[in-house]
């Protein structure tokens, strides 16, 4: 499709980085890996301290402490511009004088590339990004998908086999922001370069990254592929963090004497997490729900209530919105429940998830052997 | 309706406009009236005389030698301001200690009026005592006398104005700087661009649009800020040191020839716009307005 050489990315090792301004520390002890090849996302909210850490990877900014290994080489002390990467950043970061052309192959001049060759190049990426017929222009003269092009163009036209992102599709719009997305990571594929890819936003992380890094507060919550990240969530900021709406934490107290006998028995205070996705009103159900409202969202509908007094959200199909102060029996499936411990925020996990739940004495009575939170599946 | 929105605005803008009229244009006007009259003597009043005053000019030999020596002021002076204003920038626009004193340091002698500048190198120059010839002196130098010497009373007056006026223009330089993302800078190093590749193919066009005005101001204020030269040297010795406004007020308030400083002044304005609108077109390409 593309004549650009598929290049060998690089893995990048991060080996305990620290970051203290002052008094305040923006990393503490961060320690991952981003294998050769692959899309890896750091994830977290504003002021996590991942744009640092991408800085620190970049040569931008010194690590107080750790080291930074890209492909098995330690660079912590060189420059930006001598560790083979190339990077895209939030603002774009082209330069406003210069035509799309010259900011494309702006690093090639600066490592004097012979012209011939410079051309060809610029040709290639240009046709790839479908950059070909805006060349000529300054960059003031685009819209804001095509100078984010055109900073992926200056990054690619490089070849490296490393590439940083600093949030680079936060200044687009929604739909433009979709089509990226994709055009990204088949971007990252065909050219095989290993990605770093800072963004605050899941949706990106969960639907482009191989491997998410989730941090909080300058420490990683949890890394782990996008589909465990949502199905076994690590910490209660995890669970909270993936999935819109977020998870229903619900305090031990809110699952009267079942929660207390799961704490009696796995020990110490538990919380509760349910996906609001994975309940369902069912009239067998052994939760009960106090509906205090409801959003109609046109395929479906949250419902708001409380669950033993602690507010929860429960998604149910559009149609099917129940009245306002209805109690409603709420049902769901066992490995559908996440405990975490209450005072750490740390998952338990728990060898088998029917059979602690399944003992008389919930107050709801129990149906059976099966789980008092599932019910038993129609035939 | 739409009448009394228009008496409105123009109410508005009367003051303004009565200001900019008495003190701006009208003066502007009568100078070039004036210029085609004679000066008038006691009961002799102005009569008419058409270009004699302009002919006169292209024969008085102190005009031509005041106008060279102004060429050659602005010359040494808006390029050597710049180029340093430009460097003091740079200097205090990273952060170091100290960094607060320096740039008041480097701006104090904008804030300071002329005639006190002159004053305080008057002193310098002494010849004798003065701090130059004192510092000379440690190396056995004998007395100098910068002010004094046909040749080097223009460059002494130089050094005067930049050291006045590049304080001045760094101010806008370092506005223009911080206001230049740091991004690019970071963007430009990661591809292996070095600090002077930086400054040469990012930071200097940026800046671009400063540097015009900042020279207009340059050029304008070579020909317009003489008091330092009241101080130093009265345009002495035989007018080496005297520029074209210099010039204009001798003519016009010491020998009271008012017709021909009027000429004169006709002329130094027509010199400035012509100025101004070719760096406009010198600058237009390689000005990047954002």
């Amino acid at each position: 499709m593309t004549a650009i050489e598929t290049q060998q990315g690089r893995a990048i090792r991060l080996a305990g980085i620290s970051k203290h301004w002052g008094e305040t520390t923006a990393l503490s002890e961060i320690s991952v890996e981003a294998p050769a090849g692959s899309f890896t996302a750091l994830l977290g909210p504003s002021g996590c301290g991942k744009s640092t850490l991408l800085r620190i990877v970049a040569g931008l900014e010194e690590a107080s402490g750790g080291q930074v290994l890209i492909g098995e080489e330690e660079v912590t002390g060189r420059p930006a511009d001598k560790r083979d990467l190339s990077m895209v950043f939030q603002s774009y970061a082209l330069f406003p004088h210069l035509s799309v052309a010259e900011n494309i192959i702006f690093g090639l001049r600066t490592r004097r590339v012979a012209r011939a060759e410079r051309m060809a190049r610029l040709a290639q990426v240009a046709e790839l990004l479908g950059l070909a017929p805006y060349l000529d222009r300054k960059p003031g003269q685009l819209s804001g998908g095509q100078q984010q092009r055109v900073a992926l163009g200056r990054a690619v036209i490089s070849q490296r086999p490393v590439c940083l992102m600093d949030e680079p599709l936060s200044n687009l719009d929604a739909k433009l922001r979709q089509t990226m997305r994709t055009e990204l990571r088949a971007l990252q594929r065909e050219l095989g370069f290993t990605m770093l890819y800072v963004t605050h936003d899941q949706v990106e992380a969960i639907t482009m990254a191989d491997q998410v890094v989730l941090m909080n507060a300058g420490r990683i919550e949890q890394v782990a592929s996008p589909h465990d990240l949502y199905e076994r969530p690590a910490t209660i900021f995890a669970a909270r963090f993936i999935g819109t709406p977020p998870m229903n934490i619900l305090p031990q107290s809110a699952l009267g004497e079942t929660g207390a006998r799961l704490a009696a028995e796995l020990g110490g205070d538990l919380a509760f997490g349910m996906r609001p996705e994975a309940l369902r009103p069912d009239p067998q159900g052994l939760l009960e729900m106090q509906v205090t409202g409801g959003e109609y969202l046109g395929a479906d509908a949250l419902v708001q209530g409380r669950i033993g007094g602690a507010e929860a959200l429960m998604r149910v199909p559009g149609q099917a919105l129940p009245e306002q102060g209805t109690a409603l029996r709420v049902a769901l499936a066992p490995q559908d429940l996440h405990l975490f411990d209450a005072g750490t925020g740390r998952r338990i996990d728990y060898p088998q998830p029917a059979s602690p739940m399944a003992r008389p004495g919930h107050p709801a009575g129990s149906s059976g052997a099966m789980s008092p939170l599932s019910n038993p599946k129609e035939p | 309706m739409r009448k009394r929105e228009w008496i409105y605005g123009w109410l508005l803008i009367l003051p303004a406009l009565t200001l900019i009229f008495l003190f701006t244009h009208f003066p502007a006007v009568l100078t070039l009236l004036h210029s085609v009259f004679s000066t008038p003597r006691g009961r002799k009043a102005a009569h008419f005389v058409g270009p004699a005053n302009y002919e006169r000019m292209i024969h008085d030999p102190v005009f031509w030698k005041v106008l060279t020596n102004n060429l050659w002021y602005a010359l040494g002076t808006i390029p050597v301001a710049i180029a340093l204003a430009l460097l003091m920038a740079v200097l205090v626009n990273r952060p170091f200690p100290g960094r607060a004193l320096s740039r008041m340091a480097f701006f104090t002698p904008t804030i300071l009026p002329l005639i006190a500048v002159a004053n305080i190198w008057l002193f310098f120059y002494t010849p004798g005592f003065g701090l130059i010839d004192q510092i000379l002196g440690l190396f056995g130098q004998g007395q100098t006398n910068l002010l004094g010497d046909p040749a080097t009373a223009l460059p002494a007056l130089m050094v005067v104005a930049v050291w006045k006026e590049a304080g001045f223009f760094m101010i806008f330089y370092l506005a223009a700087l911080q206001a230049i993302p740091p991004q690019l800078a970071e963007a430009a190093r990661i591809e292996g661009a070095g600090r002077w590749t930086i400054f040469r193919r990012i930071t200097f066009p940026l800046l671009m649009p400063t540097t015009l005005f900042v020279s207009i101001n340059a050029v304008i204020n070579s020909f317009r800020l003489v008091d330092h030269i009241f101080i130093l040297t009265n345009g002495g010795p035989d007018n080496a040191s005297s520029l074209l406004l210099f010039y204009i007020y001798e003519t016009s308030f010491r020998y009271w020839d008012t017709a021909y400083g009027a000429t004169l002044t006709v002329v130094l304005l027509a010199l400035l716009c012509l100025l101004a609108i070719g760096q406009f077109f010198f600058f237009e390409r390689k000005v990047h307005y954002k």
